[in-house]
C-alpha cells in the first residue's frame, strides 16, 4: 500500500514514537475456592503514537502471549467491556492514554496491570461480572402506558440521559468500598444499580414504587457517601449527588419522615 | 466428547444487538422459549458503537415528512437495487418501533413540545432520526437489554456459534462453544434467528468491534443459504485518522447534520463539486446557501433552503474525501477537516457530547474550537442473507436473519440511521416469524452426530498445533489486503489479486497455533475466526468482479459510472456449490408495484424500468457468473 509522508516528524517525535515500555501484567486464574493464583510477567512491546493501555495489551498478544486474556469491544469508550486497574487505579483501558500513564508511571518501573481486584477472576485480565447480571434480574422494570401519547420536557430528560449513559463497565462497583473491602455482594446494589434505580424512579412514565426495596433489598444505607465511584466513573456520571443522595432522600421521606409518614396515611401524598 | 452439553429452545437466536434483542422479546412474547447466544457479554454488542440516531417518519420536527418519503429516500439512497418491498415495511412500521421503545423506558432528547425530537441526516429529505445527543445504540441497547432480561429468554454469554446444523434441508440446531470456560455446546432449535451483524473487522481501517468478523454472514453459506449484495461494503466517510491508535473509530454523520463542514488542506468547501445529477436540485450550491439551511435547523424553523452538499448519502461523501486525497488536497495526516467549532460551544457539548469526549481523550482535540480530521472507515455491509421480505426467512427452511446480516432493505448503499431502525423493524418481524415457524414444528429434529464430532474436532484442533504462525498475524495481513484491493476503489486486477491472495490466507490459517488452553484464549478464539473472514472478504471479491459498473458504494476505477442497463437491476447472489465451490449468479427482484413506483423519482428510473414494472414477471439472469 502506497503512503503518502506529508510532514517529516520532528526529532523528539521520532523519540518518542521509537520509545518502548514494559508492561507488568497479572497472569492466572482462579484456584478451586476461587483465589486468584497467578504471577506478574513483564512484556516489553515499542510503542506508538496515540497508543492507549488497551492498544499495548493488543500489540503483547500478537507479538507475545496469544492467550493473553482480556475484554474489550468497541475502543471507543462506548461498551464498558475493557475495564482493568492500571498503576492500581480502576480505569477503562481503552480510553486511558499511554501518554498519560508514562507521565504517572515512576522512571525505569514498568506499567501495573491488574483485573478488577473486587470481582471475582476468570482469567489474567477478565473479571467474573455475573454477579450484576443476577442482579439486575431483580430490579422491576419500567410499566410505560399503553397509549402512545405521551410528552415530556427536554429538561425532564436531561437527569435522566445523565444516568442514561452508563455504560456498565463495573468500575464503580469495583471501586466501592462496600463491595471492595466487606464484600456485601448479596446485601447491597453498588453504585451501578442505584443508579439505575434512580433512573426508573425518576422516569417520566414510570409508576412503581421501588422505595422499599433500595431500602431492604438493596441496601442504600451502606453507602456512606465516600464518592469513590462518582471518582472513577468514565462517563462522568455524579453518581453519588445525583443518583444516590436523591434515593436516599427518597428512603428517609418515606421511612423516617414523621409529617410525610402522617400524610402518606391520611392520603396526602 | 463426553464433555458436549445440549440444550433445547423452540427460537435460538445468534448475536444479542439491537435486532437480536428485539427478535428475541417478540419470539418470547409469541410464547416460545428462547436462547440468545452472543460473543460478548450482554449489553456490550455493536450496536451499542451507533451514534447518530434510528430513521422513522415521525413528521415531529417537519411534518412533511411521511413513510412514503421515507420510502422514496432509501431506495434512492440505494440507487434502486432495494428490495423494494423491505423499503416499504421499514419506512412504515419503523415510527411505531421507536414509539415503543420509549414505552419500555428509552429517554429520546425531546422537541420544545415535548415530543421524541429528530436530526437532519445525509439523503434523508427531512430531519428523521430520533437520537439521544451522539449515543443512540447506547441506548437502544440498554432499553432492549431491560425489556429483555425480563421477558423469560435465556442468554448465553461470551459463547460463539461454530456451524449451524439441517436435518432434511431444514434447519436442526447449532454448536457453540464458551468462549470463558472452552466448553462445548449443542443446542436443539426448531428455528434459529442469525441477527450477528457485519464483517467489517475484514477491513484495516473500520469502525467494527473485533465482533465483526462475519461469522453470521458465514454460518448461513455454510449451511446453503443464498447470500445477496456482498459486493456492497460501505465506507463511512468520517472516521478518526490520527493518531495511528485510533484509525476508524467512528466520527457521527451527526456532526454533519448540526451543521459541521468539511474542507480539504486549502481551505475549500469541496463537496460543492461532488453533487450527483441526480441529487443536483436537492442540495445548496453556493456556502451562503448551505449556511442559510443551517440557521433554519439551529432555529428550529422548517427548512425552506436546500442543505447543504455534507448531507449527501455516505457512498458520495466518501468517494469525495478520497478523491480529494488523491489530487494531494489532504489533510496533516491524510484526510480531510470537518468543523464544527463555528457553533456554539454548549450546543456542540448537548449535541455531540461523545464526539467532544472521544476526540478530547484519544487525540487530544477540543471539536469546540478546532477542526477534526477525518477519513472513510468500512462501516457496514449491505449484502448478508437473502431474506423473504415479510417473513425474514432465509432460503434455508427455519433460518431467519435480521438487521445488518441480513440484505435487501438498503440496496447498494445505506442512509445514515436507517441501520437502528432495520434492526428493529425486522428484528421483530424475524422473531414473530420465528416463533410461529417453531410453533409448526410438532418436535425437534435429530442433528447428525458425525456433523457434531466434525465440528468439535475442527473447533479444538488449533489447541494442539504447535510451531505455527501467531493468528493475529495471519488476521492483521488479510485486513491490509482487503484494504489495499478490496476497498473504496475497485479493478479487476485488484480483485483477481485478492482472490489469489486468499487461497494463500486459507493456506496460512490451518497451520496457526495460539498455544494456551481452552480458559479464555484470544489466540485460540483468533485462529477460529480466521475461516469465517476469509470465506466473507472471497464473496465480496467475488461480487466485486462480477459487477462491471459503479454504483453506491461500489466503485471500480475499470468501469466508473452506473450502467443504466443490465447492472441497474440486478442483484448478485452467491451460494456454495454441493462440491464446495463459491458460485455467483445475479437476479431481480420482483416488480415494484406502481402505487409505490410513482413515489420514486421518475428521472432516475430508466425507460425499460418503466415497462418492466408492467411485464410483471421476475427475470433470472446468468451475466457475469464467472
Amino acid at each position: 500500500m502506497q503512503l503518502r509522508v506529508l510532514r517529516q516528524p520532528t526529532m523528539e517525535e521520532v523519540t518518542e514514537m521509537a520509545e518502548d515500555v514494559t508492561f507488568r501484567v497479572f497472569r492466572g486464574e482462579p484456584d478451586e475456592d476461587g483465589t486468584p493464583v497467578g504471577k506478574m510477567v513483564d512484556y516489553t512491546i515499542t510503542m506508538d503514537e496515540g497508543m492507549v493501555v488497551l492498544d499495548v495489551i493488543h500489540r503483547i498478544q500478537s507479538e507475545h502471549a496469544p492467550d493473553l486474556s482480556c475484554r474489550w469491544n468497541c475502543k471507543a469508550g462506548k461498551c464498558g467491556s475493557c475495564s482493568a486497574e492500571v498503576n492500581g487505579k480502576p480505569r477503562l483501558m481503552c480510553m486511558t492514554r499511554m501518554e498519560d500513564i508514562l507521565q504517572e508511571t515512576p522512571d525505569g518501573e514498568p506499567v501495573l496491570v491488574k483485573p478488577m481486584q473486587a470481582f471475582p477472576l476468570i482469567k489474567d485480565l477478565v473479571s467474573d461480572v455475573s454477579w450484576a447480571y443476577e442482579l439486575d434480574k431483580t430490579i422491576s422494570p419500567l410499566d410505560g402506558p399503553e397509549e402512545m401519547d405521551w410528552v415530556f420536557a427536554q429538561n425532564e430528560a436531561d437527569r435522566l440521559q445523565e444516568f442514561r449513559s452508563c455504560i456498565e463497565c463495573m468500575l464503580c462497583v469495583n471501586t466501592c468500598h462496600v463491595m471492595r473491602e466487606h464484600q456485601l455482594w448479596d446485601k447491597f446494589a453498588g453504585p451501578r444499580f442505584f443508579v439505575k434505580l434512580a433512573t426508573l424512579e425518576m422516569h417520566p412514565l414510570d409508576t412503581t414504587d421501588r422505595i422499599p426495596q433500595v431500602k431492604d433489598e438493596f441496601g442504600i444505607g451502606y453507602c456512606n457517601i465516600t464518592r469513590c465511584c462518582t471518582e472513577v466513573c468514565p462517563a462522568g456520571i455524579n453518581i453519588t449527588d445525583n443518583a444516590i443522595i436523591p434515593l436516599k432522600e427518597r428512603v428517609v421521606t418515606e421511612f423516617y419522615d414523621p409529617l410525610a409518614i402522617i400524610a402518606k396515611k391520611l392520603g396526602l401524598r | 466428547m463426553s464433555d458436549v452439553k445440549t440444550h433445547r429452545y423452540d427460537v435460538v437466536v445468534i448475536g444479542a444487538g439491537g435486532a437480536g434483542l428485539r427478535a428475541a422479546i417478540e419470539a418470547t412474547r409469541a410464547g416460545a422459549s428462547v436462547a440468545v447466544i452472543c460473543k460478548s457479554m450482554l449489553g456490550k454488542a455493536h450496536t451499542v458503537m451507533a451514534e447518530g440516531g434510528a430513521a422513522a417518519a415521525l413528521a415531529n420536527k417537519d411534518p412533511r415528512d411521511s413513510w412514503q418519503t421515507h420510502f422514496r429516500d432509501t431506495m434512492k439512497g440505494g440507487k434502486y437495487l432495494n428490495d423494494w418491498r423491505m423499503a416499504e415495511i421499514h419506512a412504515r412500521e419503523s415510527p411505531d418501533r421507536i414509539r415503543e421503545l420509549e414505552q419500555w423506558g428509552a429517554i429520546f432528547d425531546r422537541t420544545p413540545d415535548g415530543l421524541t425530537s429528530q436530526r437532519n441526516f445525509g439523503g434523508h429529505t427531512y430531519p428523521r432520526l430520533a437520537h439521544i445527543g451522539d449515543a443512540t445504540g447506547l441506548e437502544l441497547i440498554r432499553t432492549l437489554q431491560e425489556r429483555g432480561v425480563h421477558s423469560g429468554m435465556e442468554v448465553f454469554m461470551e459463547y460463539t456459534v461454530r456451524r449451524l446444523f439441517t436435518t432434511d434441508g431444514r434447519i436442526s440446531g447449532c454448536f457453540a462453544y464458551n468462549r470463558a470456560d472452552g466448553s462445548l455446546h449443542v443446542f436443539e432449535a426448531k428455528t434459529i434467528i442469525l441477527a450477528t451483524g457485519g464483517i467489517t473487522r475484514c477491513w484495516a481501517v473500520c469502525s467494527g468491534s473485533w465482533e465483526y468478523t462475519g461469522e453470521g454472514h458465514a454460518l448461513a453459506y455454510w449451511v446453503g443459504a443464498e447470500m445477496g449484495d456482498m459486493e456492497f461494503v460501505q465506507f463511512h466517510p468520517t472516521g478518526m485518522i490520527w493518531p495511528p491508535s485510533v484509525k476508524g473509530i467512528l466520527v457521527t454523520e451527526g456532526v454533519r447534520g448540526e451543521g459541521g463542514f468539511l474542507t480539504n488542506n486549502e481551505g475549500e468547501r469541496f463537496m460543492f463539486n461532488y453533487v450527483p445529477e441526480m441529487y443536483a436540485d436537492e442540495f445548496a450550491d453556493t456556502e451562503a446557501e448551505a449556511l442559510a439551511w443551517v440557521d433554519e435547523i439551529i432555529e428550529g424553523k422548517l427548512a425552506t433552503k436546500r442543505r447543504p452538499p455534507e448531507l449527501l448519502t455516505r457512498d458520495v461523501v466518501a468517494k469525495a474525501i478520497n478523491s480529494e486525497r488523491e489530487a494531494g488536497r489532504a489533510s496533516e495526516h491524510g484526510g480531510v477537516y470537518l468543523d464544527i467549532s463555528w457553533r456554539d460551544e454548549e450546543q456542540v457539548k448537548k449535541k455531540l457530547p461523545g464526539m467532544y469526549h472521544q476526540f478530547k481523550e484519544l487525540a487530544a482535540v477540543d471539536i469546540t474550537k478546532e477542526p477534526m480530521e477525518v477519513g472513510p472507515t468500512a462501516h457496514y455491509v449491505m449484502g448478508g442473507v437473502k431474506v423473504d421480505p415479510e417473513t425474514q426467512e432465509s432460503t434455508v427452511a427455519g433460518l431467519y436473519a435480521a438487521g445488518e446480516a441480513a440484505t435487501g432493505l438498503h440496496g447498494a448503499n445505506r442512509l445514515g440511521g436507517n441501520s437502528l431502525s432495520d434492526l428493529l423493524t425486522f428484528g421483530k418481524r424475524a422473531g414473530d416469524n420465528a416463533a410461529s415457524g417453531s410453533a409448526a414444528c410438532d418436535d425437534w429434529l435429530v442433528i447428525n452426530q458425525g456433523e457434531i464430532d466434525e465440528v468439535i474436532a475442527e473447533t479444538l484442533v488449533p489447541l494442539s498445533r504447535e510451531g505455527g504462525e501467531n493468528p493475529a498475524k495471519v488476521v492483521e495481513d488479510l485486513r491490509e489486503m482487503m484494504q489495499e484491493k478490496v476497498g473504496i476503489i475497485r479493478s479487476a486486477k485488484l480483485l483477481q489479486e485478492a482472490l489469489e491472495d486468499l487461497d494463500a490466507l486459507a493456506n496460512r490459517e490451518t497451520t496457526t497455533s495460539p498455544g494456551g488452553t481452552r480458559i479464555y484464549n484470544p489466540g485460540w478464539h483468533q485462529a477460529l475466526e480466521i475461516g469465517a473472514m476469509i470465506d466473507i472478504s472471497r464473496m465480496c471479491a467475488i461480487a466485486a468482479l462480477a459487477r462491471e459498473e459503479s454504483r453506491g458504494a461500489h466503485t471500480r476505477e475499470d468501469f466508473p459510472t452506473p450502467d443504466k442497463g443490465h447492472w441497474s437491476k440486478v442483484n448478485s447472489i452467491i451460494s456454495q456449490r454441493p462440491d464446495g465451490e463459491m458460485e455467483i449468479r445475479h437476479e431481480t427482484y420482483p416488480p415494484i408495484s406502481s402505487e409505490l413506483r410513482a413515489l420514486l423519482d421518475s428521472s432516475d428510473l430508466s425507460d425499460d424500468e418503466q415497462s418492466d414494472a408492467t411485464e410483471g414477471a421476475t427475470t433470472t439472469d446468468d451475466g457475469g457468473s464467472d
